[in-house]
């Protein structure tokens, strides 16, 4: 079994979000940058299954720049067998699935992973979209992976409750919790992980269809009213005739 | 050309979400001076579908294919490209929603589309560009997107809007096949559970959610937590730590690596406000914090707040909710 293991490289859950003073960027100074977190569910999920299912394989495929890097060799310590960086600025949705669509198929792979979604543009689409591209079935979001030979037993979230589904490979599915305990790097995965390869191939594909025109911060908080805890019923008097969401 | 809205319905009823998408299509529909059809899945009837006038819809076309009950990616995929193509729709709008946002994936690549997810306002479309807002970075800010190709698909996020109910008009409701077959539901599911709801009210779909965190102590204590969400016809939810040692299930946790939730209100019992937690909160409109630690950063996102032990105060608002009604 060939599994693919797609990673975004997100600012970390942290970070204090700012722009570049013409807004139209995200301001990545001082920014230290992760593993997309949705995302170390697909790659450990594959790992598991790549241990119970003898002759497989994990490949770890990024679309970025260079700084990327490092967070592909994480990938790599927690326990892939080889990557891909796909060498551009993932700039659209459209665009990265694209290139996760060509080296699915030119790599044969049975299984294609991903996280629920990017922590930073929260697009969940692009699973969606490399399905259609291949057109083969995507589950998204999935809360359980199982495999039994070329069939795969997936929960899937709904609003309000899962569903099951059952599908062949080669599929999609994008993961989340409660699938797995992310695994974490230990000193052995990061010594073999620099002698892992790591393949860096061009993009490929059409332009993309969305541009950001600009970013923005939220409005601020006009300051918390603060109501005395004896007096709490109060609290549900100014919900109701001042706030009026009551 | 026109704009198709497409509503999910669930044991008969249009969702709450996509009350708010109807609306929103028909306002669009109104910028470009257009008419707004609908296409319904899942289980609907037909009076209900009729109502979709008082949202602004002049047309609901709906399949009676018995298989669309469920979600099945694939056919409601076919279903939605081929009344876009019979309707000459240059924008779909669907719910930011786990069905929504699947199927629109899918017809993006489909009818080569732009796509936007998370949008929370309706389009600028002035000197002729198509630039919707939308949310980004776990709900710690906004990007304006322009959407270049001749079609557009634009994913809802819930609460953004306010649907309207313009009593009296109703749509006209035509019956519509896509002539799906076997194949298209091959990845139907085998079968679907539904959870027990808190008072039978979605979580992401709700306008009042009460919440709790660590600070409830246990699970025993969470009948606080339901009898103020109960007295309110508020969904319940928790903080991370709180499913992560099965006080509480999954699907109530919410922030950046749960479920966003934008809520009229949300109020946060015995939360700290980690900077995860409110990324999945900080588009609620009002936030009320309860916390007995005056320094707990919640406050400072905070509109309302009591410093107050959870235990006291919580019976409190229940007696002082119901004696409101
Ligand atoms: C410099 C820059 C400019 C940008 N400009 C724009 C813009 O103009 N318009 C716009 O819409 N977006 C823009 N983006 C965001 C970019 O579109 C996103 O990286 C891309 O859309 C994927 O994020 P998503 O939230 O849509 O993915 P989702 O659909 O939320 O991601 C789902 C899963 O797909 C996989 N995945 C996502 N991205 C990658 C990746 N790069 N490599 C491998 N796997 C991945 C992961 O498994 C992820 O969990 C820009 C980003 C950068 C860095
Ligand atoms: C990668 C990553 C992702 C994460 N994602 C999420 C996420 O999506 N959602 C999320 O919620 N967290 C997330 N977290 C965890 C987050 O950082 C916090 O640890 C978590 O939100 C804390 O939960 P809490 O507020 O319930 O508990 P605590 O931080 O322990 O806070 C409990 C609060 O209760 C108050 N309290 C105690 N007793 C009482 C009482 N009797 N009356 C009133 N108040 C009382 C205390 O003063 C305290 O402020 C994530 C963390 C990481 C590293």
């Amino acid at each position: 079994m060939k599994f693919l293991v797609c990673i975004s490289n997100v600012p970390d859950t942290t970070t204090k979000i700012a722009f570049t003073p013409d807004n139209k960027e995200f301001n990545k100074a001082g920014v230290q940058f992760v593993i997309n977190p949705w995302d170390e569910y697909a790659l450990t999920r594959a790992i598991e299954l790549k241990e119970a299912n003898a002759g497989s394989t994990v490949t770890v495929l990024n679309v970025g720049e260079a700084d990327t890097e490092p967070n592909i060799r994480k990938a790599l310590a927690i326990g892939a067998d080889d990557a891909i960086r796909v060498n551009a600025a993932p700039t659209d949705a459209f665009f990265v699935a694209q290139q996760i669509a060509a080296i699915a198929k030119e790599g044969n792979y049975d299984v294609i992973l991903m996280g629920k979604e990017s922590i930073d543009y929260n697009g969940f689409q692009v699973h969606g979209m490399v399905g259609e591209l291949l057109s083969i079935p995507t589950v998204a979001p999935a809360m359980k992976l199982d495999m039994s030979g070329n069939t795969a037993t997936l929960e899937r979230e709904i609003e309000g409750g899962k569903e099951i589904v059952q599908v062949n490979t080669p599929f999609v599915a994008s993961c989340q919790q409660p699938m797995c305990e992310p695994r974490i790097p230990n000193m052995r995965g990061i010594m073999t992980a620099r002698t892992k390869p790591l393949k860096v191939v061009p993009a490929i594909g059409e332009a993309p269809r969305t541009q950001v025109a600009e970013f923005a911060l939220p409005p601020k908080k006009q300051g918390v009213k603060l109501i005395d805890a004896a007096n709490a019923g109060e609290l549900i008097k100014l919900l109701r005739n001042e706030a009026k969401v009551i | 050309m026109s704009v198709l809205v497409v509503v999910e319905c669930d044991k008969g009823e249009v969702k709450k979400s996509s009350l708010e998408v109807a609306t929103y299509g028909a306002q669009v529909a109104a910028q470009l001076g257009t008419s707004a059809t609908a296409i319904a899945v899942g289980e609907a009837t037909e009076a209900n579908l009729a109502k979709l006038g008082e949202q602004g819809i002049s047309k609901v076309l709906y399949d009676n294919e018995p298989r669309l009950k469920d979600f099945v990616n694939n056919a409601y995929t076919k279903l939605i490209a081929t009344a876009a193509q019979q309707e000459d729709a240059k924008v779909i709008v669907l719910a930011n929603s786990n069905v929504g946002a699947a199927v629109g994936s899918r017809l993006s690549v489909r009818l080569q589309a732009a796509l936007a997810t998370n949008v929370v306002e309706l389009p600028k479309t002035d000197g002729g560009q198509f630039v919707v807002k939308r949310g980004a970075f776990s709900g710690k800010a906004f990007s304006d997107v322009v959407l270049s190709s001749d079609r557009k698909i634009i994913a809802l996020k819930k609460n953004s809007i306010e649907a309207q109910h313009e009593a009296g008009k109703t749509a006209e409701v035509t019956a519509f096949s896509a002539q799906l077959g076997d194949a298209d539901f091959a990845d139907a599911p085998k079968q679907v559970v539904m959870q027990d709801q808190a008072g039978g009210i979605l979580l992401p779909e709700a306008s009042l959610v009460v919440s709790g965190g660590r600070g409830m102590k246990g699970p025993e204590n969470w009948n606080l937590i339901e009898d103020l969400a109960k007295a309110l016809g508020a969904a319940t939810a928790c903080s991370k730590p709180v499913s992560d040692v099965d006080w509480r299930p999954h699907h109530e946790h919410v922030g950046q690596t749960g479920i966003t939730v934008s809520p009229n209100l949300y109020i946060a019992c015995g939360i700290s406000g980690a900077i995860q937690h409110l990324a999945g909160v900080n588009s609620s409109k009002v936030i009320v914090v309860i916390n007995k630690d005056p320094e707990a950063p919640f406050f400072k996102a905070a509109d309302y707040g009591i410093v107050g032990d959870v235990f006291e105060v919580l019976p409190k608002l229940t007696a002082a909710v119901k004696e409101l009604s």
